[in-house]
């Protein structure tokens, strides 16, 4: 659904009449899971478009905000040693760790660059032959990919000083834990873009064993909307299934190339998940045949029990089970300027998102 | 973070690609669409394609995303 200027606009409003008559004031709770969905919620104002009766809630799907303490300080901690090049992707460099953020640790000289790719990670270690480039992996089943491909080159080319700090996870673990909680969510907005690479069937469990409704769904507003639809439709048959709304992008198998690359690399391992804590087998980790490349391995990084933020409630936004503005710090002493809480800093964070986009409607 | 647009196939070396939109040219890893074509519009995230897009829809966003440009 890509219409432009007023089609768009009268598509919105009639998406929102249908979603409005056909919930018929039946309360529901729709999760999206994906960090891209809840900023393009919070932008496009889609909330103010839904009748009272349905509510949508904010997962765990901004990998930066669900990233572990531990991992930011074995990162800071390598960044430390003078041999050493970290490439991070934006999202990462202002998230404050137990003791400092990667922008302060550069501020003491560490070398720590922002690249838009592990393409450019792969050229930075060929040029610095005398330095270890270290990439912070960090992303879903969209990202992954592109570093399982990188490691594959770095192995081809003998790029010994490429190595990666992993700290990639899946999507569907998680929302088996969410299934299972006392939120009482009705059904799901499926991450795009996730759903691209592992396709329908890893949720088919959400449907049959859950009963939830749900729907993958594309970014833009209408996308949205339409989804929404379709997710009150399935809550009021009770009939429960994967819906594919993007169709655009989404194969119903996903992508079987990246799926190949995924697990020639990495295999599951149980990850922590801020706010939800360790969930068996929703990480990925680098096999074996590729430990060279496997900076924990590598480093075997040792450092101090990592330090929570006093008062930051990061882990129950993450969760679904508050929103950002039930949070003491949220506005006060942690601001995106200021951010105490990783779910301030990343772009797509839920307290970011409510942030810039609520308080300034309010 | 998961954040992806479409642009053009318009050169292919290898498993790298040169894609194109909205005037911008930009290097890819192809690894994820190795039958991807020259004029194919690609799905590019994070410096790699992941899925390739129908010609008419991929344009239909392209547009959108020039809107949506024009009103941030």
């Amino acid at each position: 659904m890509t219409l432009k200027g007023e089609d768009a606009v009268y598509t919105a409003q009639r998406l929102a009449e249908l979603i409005n008559f056909e919930a018929a004031n039946m309360p529901m709770a729709f999760m999206e899971v994906c960090g891209t969905h809840t900023m393009a919620i919070a932008r496009n104002g889609i909330k103010s478009l839904l009748p009272e009766c349905i509510r949508l809630i904010s997962g765990p799907g901004c990998p930066v905000c669900v990233t572990s303490n531990e991992f930011l300080d074995k990162a800071i901690a390598l960044a430390e040693r003078s041999d050493v090049i970290i490439c991070t992707f934006g999202d990462m460099i202002r998230v404050p760790g137990s003791r400092c953020s990667l922008e302060e640790q550069r501020g003491l000289g560490s070398d720590i660059r922002i690249v838009g790719s592990t393409l450019d990670a792969l050229a930075l270690a060929d040029k610095n032959r005398d330095k270890d480039i270290v990439f912070l992996g960090i992303g879903f089943e969209t990202t992954a990919p592109t570093v399982a491909a990188a490691i594959i080159e770095a192995y081809n080319k003998r790029l010994d000083n490429f190595s990666v700090l992993c700290a990639h996870k899946v999507m569907p673990q998680p929302m088996k834990a969410l299934s299972e909680s006392s939120l009482n969510i009705d059904g799901y907005i499926l991450p795009g873009h996730v759903s691209a690479i592992i396709g329908e069937a890893p949720y088919s469990f959400l449907a049959d064993d859950y009963n939830k409704a749900c729907v993958i769904s594309g970014f833009e507003p209408l996308d949205i909307l339409e989804s929404i639809l379709r997710l009150v439709r399935q809550v009021r048959k009770g009939f429960f299934f994967i819906e594919n709304q993007y169709v655009r992008v989404v194969k119903p198998q996903g992508n079987p190339t990246a799926q190949e690359l995924l697990s020639q690399v990495f295999e599951p391992a149980d990850a922590e998940w801020r706010g939800l804590g360790i969930i068996a087998d929703s990480g990925l980790a680098i096999r074996d045949e590729y430990a060279q490349f496997d900076a924990d391995k590598k480093y075997q990084i040792s450092i101090a029990p990592p330090i929570e933020p006093p008062g930051c409630r990061c882990g129950e936004v993450l969760t679904g089970s508050i929103t950002p503005d039930l949070c003491g710090l949220f506005g006060t002493s942690c601001t995106p300027m200021h951010p105490v809480g990783a779910c301030m800093v990343s772009s797509e964070g839920s307290c970011a998102a409510h942030y810039r986009y609520t308080l300034r409607d309010a | 973070m998961c954040l992806a647009i479409p642009m053009k196939l318009i050169k292919i070396e290898g498993e790298r690609g040169t894609v194109e939109a909205g005037g911008v040219q930009r290097q890819i890893g192809l690894q994820m669409t190795p039958d991807a074509d020259i004029g194919d519009f690609l799905i590019i995230h994070a410096g790699f394609s992941i899925q390739r897009m129908e010609e008419k829809e991929a344009l239909e966003t392209l547009a959108l995303f020039e809107e949506m440009e024009r009103l941030a």
